[in-house]
């Protein structure tokens, strides 16, 4: 099924060249969340790039996973005035409940957690990002509430 | 709503689908095509009510920006249409981006007919009912809510409330120059006839109709526009170089990659306003020879991309981009790249090599981009806030842009301020604007009655300011006798609470993470640096073996490493790498030596070189922080007041967080 689902990406960058390369495996992961080893391989013969190079590119950036993450992906900021405003204690606070480290997702596969280096809401610091959803202002308290939050909406079956 | 895409009459040949070049100012100040008084009423009326100087119903406004966003303003913005749809009232309601006072987020603003408009902080979705039942139902403006109104232009005839104070002469606004920011966070960044009404797009127009691309370097040269990303090279002169060099395909590419930490003002421009940096890179795309163009922005900003998209679209549609732009003969298109998130990508050559789908790697120079860039085409890479200075000075000319700033710094800087200061957000000052303005008078200084200590300047290539420089006034040069530099432009306050060398710590950490790995000194000396930091940092219970004299034996040698990091390294990352730590190093000494010497952390920051003890006569001995503690370091009997061993102690500071007597003492 995943292997269709990446053949319709690619028939969407025909005779492409290495330069659409980033965009094709962003498109992969929006679709999939990841990118898996079978699209690295796919995307490497669509291009004609070996699947070393492709696999290359893509650990460089910071932006792909290559494990599927959690119905709920929270990004914690750990940008500057975030650090400044006590992200680490936030970002503690999450592992702590979650019982997970940064790039991992928990068992259940509801939540999972990437540090990443800045939002853009630098003057509502520390900010969390929950499947792109804002929380702004955050204290270590109030991890809690927000975590309950979505586990309430991931039993729910309201995850989006 | 009349819409200036409406043809005046029949006697007026062109529209967006067959311009003319003066199509813009025959649209906005004409028409020019022909003489008729009726069509110059018609337009005038279309561009007043553009201009929202007519509404015929209530206008809210509601700043959507990512940061209105996370403050929550769409949950304001959905209970607010719900109000009006509850109590029947005809209103428009229009998303605007981020005005710049991220402190009191969200922000809504009113337009009642005939009225100013009034700008409201604080509005959450619990109380925006109240608020609009009050300015709509009953017609007066809760004071504690007033942000203040916005001025009417001369001769408009919007009446002002009584008793509100006016939006310009806020502490937060009154002492700003907003050119770049002008119409962020005031009009509605989908429309691009809001825009032109307010003066967009004449700047293009009139460069393409009457100057050649010489003449245009020329005036952006004359005016002394520099690079506002971080470099500050003067762009005239860099355009010159992609306009000599003789090739059939030139490309221009906006760097939108706002990778530092604590800058967002591209976010906002692009949220905000996006034409206008669609108009910039119009024009620098002329005036380098350009045909192609790319705006390289972070994935991380997805409404901004949205923006974009949006935007390229509607510019493609009035015909202001494309082929045969306004019949000049003068071609462009635009793509969107998104960058996949490394730091090192805001280096020219590092992003050149991102668009051509490779690592993001610099490589050396020359050749320059400006000779061989993208693809192996002359290439000119420009910063967003560069590109939307641009529509200004074209249409105003460089003497209008070079009579604000200093010296060797021309125009106006916006600066993204966060940290401990009571009025974060993001501030477009003067060239030669002092940091104590900035933070006193902008930014209402610290909050809770704590002392500033420093204002880190320009992200992690930057350095922290410390108190006896405030009086600085802003520009390229003057910030780099300090040690600092201008960066993209980000400014996070620090006060007494905050650690230096953490700082230092956090840069250093951050850096050898986005090392992109080519060139050694970067790669190996950053992560050295970060070693010696954390060593010193780290507290006596977990040092073994000989980790006491490496300590000291890095701290020997970390100035000498940094300076060798700063002349050795490939590109502008690595030799700017060092900064935070020589800066830190040079204006907080005293608080590396209490680290060391004295195994301290005079801020109470570094948890484990912390110490703890609890109160005899607080503690009523529950037991709870012996429990808790994760290295058994608490003793005592129930009922008895317990006490820490200080060898066992990790310094965690859990027995703080769980003791409900505040008996135990964090020193």
């Amino acid at each position: 099924m995943i292997t269709t689902e990446i053949d319709d990406i690619l028939q969407r960058h025909p005779n492409a060249g290495r330069s659409s390369l980033i965009p094709i495996l962003q498109e992969v992961q929006e679709a999939h969340g990841y990118v898996s080893k079978d699209a690295v391989v796919q995307i490497g013969g669509h291009l004609g790039l070996p699947a070393a190079k492709v696999y290359g590119v893509a650990t460089f950036y910071n932006q792909f996973r290559f494990a599927p993450p959690g119905q709920f992906h929270i990004q914690v900021c750990r940008g500057t005035a975030c650090h400044v405003k006590g992200s680490a204690g936030i970002l503690e606070a999450i592992q702590q409940l979650l019982k997970i480290q940064p790039g991992q997702t928990t068992r259940d596969g509801i939540f999972s957690l990437e540090v990443v280096a800045c939002i853009g809401a630098c003057g509502l610091a520390p900010v969390i990002a929950v499947n792109g959803e804002f929380h702004a202002k955050l204290t270590a308290e109030a991890i809690k509430g927000i975590i309950d939050e979505y586990r309430e909406r991931a039993t729910n079956g309201q995850a989006e | 709503m009349a819409k200036l895409s409406d043809k005046c009459c029949q006697a007026c040949w062109h529209d967006w689908d067959n311009p003319c070049p003066d199509l813009v100012e025959c649209m906005t100040a004409g028409p020019v095509c022909h003489d008729s008084e009726p069509c110059k009423t018609k337009r005038q009326a279309a561009i007043a009510e553009l201009r929202r100087e007519v509404v015929s119903e209530p206008v809210l406004f509601v700043g959507t920006g990512t940061c209105g966003l996370a403050a929550g303003a769409g949950k304001t913005l959905a209970t607010a249409k719900r109000w009006l749809e509850e109590k029947g009232i005809a209103a428009k309601v229009v998303e605007v981006g981020c005005i710049g006072l991220c402190a009191v987020e969200p922000i809504l603003d009113i337009q009642m007919p005939g009225k100013a408009r009034v700008s409201f902080q604080e509005v959450s979705a619990d109380s925006v009912g109240e608020l609009l039942e009050s300015v709509m139902v009953k017609g007066d403006l809760p004071e504690e809510k007033v942000l203040g109104q916005h001025r009417p232009v001369e001769g408009s005839a919007l009446e002002p409330w009584q008793g509100a104070a006016w939006l310009d002469e806020h502490p937060f606004f009154a002492p700003q120059t907003r050119w770049v920011l002008a119409n962020c966070g005031i009009i509605d960044p989908t429309q691009i006839e809001e825009y032109i009404a307010r003066g967009g797009y004449a700047a293009m127009a009139k460069t393409i109709r009457s100057s050649t691309s010489a003449e245009l370097c020329d005036e952006i040269e004359a005016s002394g526009l520099r690079g506002r990303g971080g470099g500050g090279f003067v762009t005239g002169k860099k355009w010159k170089f992609a306009l000599n060099t003789p090739a059939e395909q030139k490309y221009l590419i906006c760097n939108a990659d706002e990778g530092d930490p604590g800058a967002f003002m591209d976010r906002a421009v692009i949220e905000g306003d996006p034409h206008r940096l669609l108009e910039g890179m119009a024009i620098a795309a002329y005036g380098i020879g350009a045909s192609k163009a790319y705006v390289y922005i972070r994935a991380e900003y997805p409404l901004a991309i949205k923006r974009l998209h949006e935007a390229i679209a509607q510019a493609h549609k009035y015909g202001l981009l494309g082929h045969n732009i306004l019949d000049s003969g003068f071609n462009l298109e635009i793509l969107v790249k998104m960058g996949a998130g490394a730091f090192v990508c805001g280096e020219e050559t590092a992003l050149i090599n991102s668009i051509e789908g490779k690592r993001g790697m610099p490589r050396p120079r020359p050749p320059f981009p400006a000779v061989s860039g993208l693809f192996g085409k002359p290439t000119i890479i420009n910063n967003v806030e560069t590109l939307a200075n641009l529509p200004g000075i074209a249409l105003k000319g460089a003497k209008w842009f070079s009579s604000v700033g200093t010296a060797g710094s021309k125009g106006t800087k916006v600066f993204a301020v966060s940290g401990k200061i009571n009025l974060t957000g993001l501030v477009e000052v003067a060239m030669g604007t002092k940091l104590r303005q900035i933070i006193e008078d902008i930014g209402q200084g610290i909050p809770n009655g704590r002392k500033f200590k420093a204002v880190q300047v320009g992200g992690p290539s930057g350095g922290c300011v410390p108190a006896q420089h405030l009086d600085i006034e802003i520009d390229y040069e003057s910030l780099k006798t300090i040690g600092a530099m201008m960066g993209s432009g980000g400014l996070v306050v620090m006060d007494d609470q905050t650690c230096m060398v953490d700082v230092a710590k956090f840069f250093m950490n951050f850096v050898q993470r986005e090392s992109c790995g080519k060139c050694i000194p970067c790669r190996e000396g950053t992560r050295r640096m970060l070693e010696i930091l954390q060593a010193i940092t780290r507290g006596r219970g977990r040092e073994t073996g000989s980790d006491a004299l490496d300590r000291f034996k890095g701290v020997m040698y970390l100035q000498r490493l940094a300076e060798v990091i700063r002349d050795t390294s490939l590109c502008g990352l690595g030799q700017t790498a060092p900064n935070p730590v020589l800066s830190t190093l040079r204006w907080f000494r005293d608080e590396y030596e209490a680290h060391i010497y004295e195994r301290r952390c005079p801020a109470g920051v570094c948890t484990e070189l912390l110490t703890y003890r609890i109160d005899a006569e607080k503690c009523r001995g529950c037991t709870l922080c012996a429990k808790k503690c994760p290295s058994g370091a608490i003793l005592g009997a129930p009922k008895s007041p317990h006490y820490i061993i200080p060898d066992k102690c990790i310094g965690c500071g859990t027995c703080v967080e769980v003791c409900r007597f505040d008996a135990v003492i964090k020193e």
